[in-house]
């Protein structure tokens, strides 16, 4: 399968295979002008299967919602066909409107255009509490 | 100056408490000395939950001080039940008053409710979540029965799921050395699992049993709370466990002559009447501390000091 290299733009590589439309919604990468490639159970000599999402653009990107969703990403940097930058993401401590709380019990499920806030309580576990409830997230 | 609140025991720390503890003897002490010391200050009471104890404590505490209150004790009679937000609640009542204490049966609501306002806040009880001035009473209350904090065997006996005195007492108490948690609750009510992750991760003594008998022979204090029938979705449930562990002479016979009994209160029957007048029931002492600790926090948040005697 032939896909473009990107020139200038990003490249989301080591995506655990499966999860990429889930990167994909996260970014609102449908809301974009350039194009996007999404490649899913590409070869990895490391992972066995990966998933890769290529940007044709530069865009902000939230990498604590990427780090949450798969630690393991390198983020790739493309300016004028070179490698600018290579990043290398982790479970971040704070998540900010990532995530939802469903604890019935939790002000946030009422309060108007409540900030859903949640830090990581075990980073072994990949366990995320509500900072308002203390409830733990469950997909 | 940043606006100090106190939305969870952690806000404060050990030497904080332990200045509260020793504000709270002195007021104690020296009655006359405090009698005016918030004239002209104003302490709101927003109860969207009805409660006694918390929201006549609190009064009582502002009273005794020389300031005064205002407020409501049920949402019904507040703009909540017009739909208002929490933070806009106390956004404009912080126009009116210098000090907030609430009470509010969702989770998290007075921590919302302190990020967007301008006077301290002070939660009075979020849900089955924490209730930071009672811990603060306890903490009171234990410091003078047993003359520390830490190097105590507590029991702690009820519903320790929902039991949010519970929760936030352990969490407290987890900051003191060489504590030992005996957990003492039906499999239904144990307590949440983030507890026993902090008991973990603070390297604490802790057991889980059901049967209050096995176990009072070891404890200094036990703690005992309510089943409370409010955070319950089925009365069934509520009906089947409400009578599992009664407090009476019987067993209090196999305790050590120096126990200490607390609950926060109200009692429903988990404690006989019978026990009251052993001294070792000092629940109704508790709730005197509960006063005295509120007005100490009260000065601390408002940053007040009485003036050194010339």
């Amino acid at each position: 399968m032939n896909i473009d290299g990107v020139t200038t733009g990003i490249v989301l590589d080591h995506i655990q295979a499966g999860k990429s439309m889930d990167i994909y919604r996260l970014l609102k990468l449908n809301e974009i002008d350039n194009s996007v490639a999404v490649i899913q159970n590409a070869r990895s000599t490391k992972y066995g299967r990966k998933d890769i999402i290529k940007i044709d653009q530069e865009i902000e990107l939230d990498m604590d919602a990427i780090g949450y969703v798969d630690p393991n990403i390198t983020v790739n940097i493309i300016r004028d066909g070179r490698l600018e930058k290579k990043e290398h993401l982790e479970l971040p401590e704070m998540l900010t409107d990532v995530i939802r709380c469903k604890n019935p019990r939790c002000i946030t499920t009422v309060e108007q255009e409540a900030v859903q806030r949640f830090y990581l309580a075990d980073r072994g576990k990949k366990i995320y509490r509500c900072v308002y409830c203390d409830v733990e997230h469950s997909e | 100056m940043k606006v100090r609140n106190l939305i969870k025991i952690t806000d404060l720390s050990v030497k904080e408490i332990d200045e509260m503890i020793a504000l709270a003897d002195e007021i104690r002490n020296d009655h006359d000395g405090y009698m005016d010391i918030c004239h002209g200050k104003k302490l709101a009471t927003l109860f969207f939950e009805p409660s006694t104890r918390t929201r006549l404590s609190f009064e009582a505490a502002m009273l005794e001080l020389g300031g005064s209150v205002l407020g409501f004790s049920e949402a019904a009679a507040s703009s909540a039940a017009k739909g208002e937000s929490v933070r806009d609640t106390v956004r404009t009542v912080g126009c009116y008053a210098d000090i907030i204490a609430m009470r509010h049966p969702k989770e998290g609501a007075p921590m919302i409710a302190a990020e967007g306002s301008t006077v301290p806040v002070i939660n009075g009880g979020d849900g089955g979540h924490f209730h930071p001035t009672q811990t603060l009473t306890d903490l009171l209350t234990i410091s003078r029965e047993r003359g520390r904090l830490g190097s105590i065997t507590i029991g702690l006996c009820g519903d320790l799921y929902f039991g949010r005195t519970a929760h936030s007492l352990i969490e407290a108490l987890l900051r003191y050395d060489d504590m030992k948690f005996v957990l003492i609750s039906p499999d239904e009510l144990r307590v949440p699992r983030y507890i026993i992750d902090k008991m973990k991760a603070a390297g604490a003594a802790y057991e889980e049993v059901s049967k209050m008998e096995d176990v009072m022979p070891e404890l200094d204090i036990l703690y005992m709370t309510r089943i409370q029938r409010e955070r319950f979705f089925n009365e069934e449930d509520y009906l089947r466990l409400k009578d599992t562990y009664i407090l009476d002479p019987e067993k209090l016979n196999g305790a050590r002559s120096d126990l200490t009994v607390m609950h926060p209160l109200p009692r429903v029957n988990e404690i006989s009447v019978r026990v009251d007048d052993d001294p070792r029931a000092r629940y109704f002492e508790q709730a005197l501390c509960g006063k005295y600790i509120r007005m100490a926090l009260i000065l601390t948040l408002l940053g007040i000091k009485k003036e050194a005697k010339q």
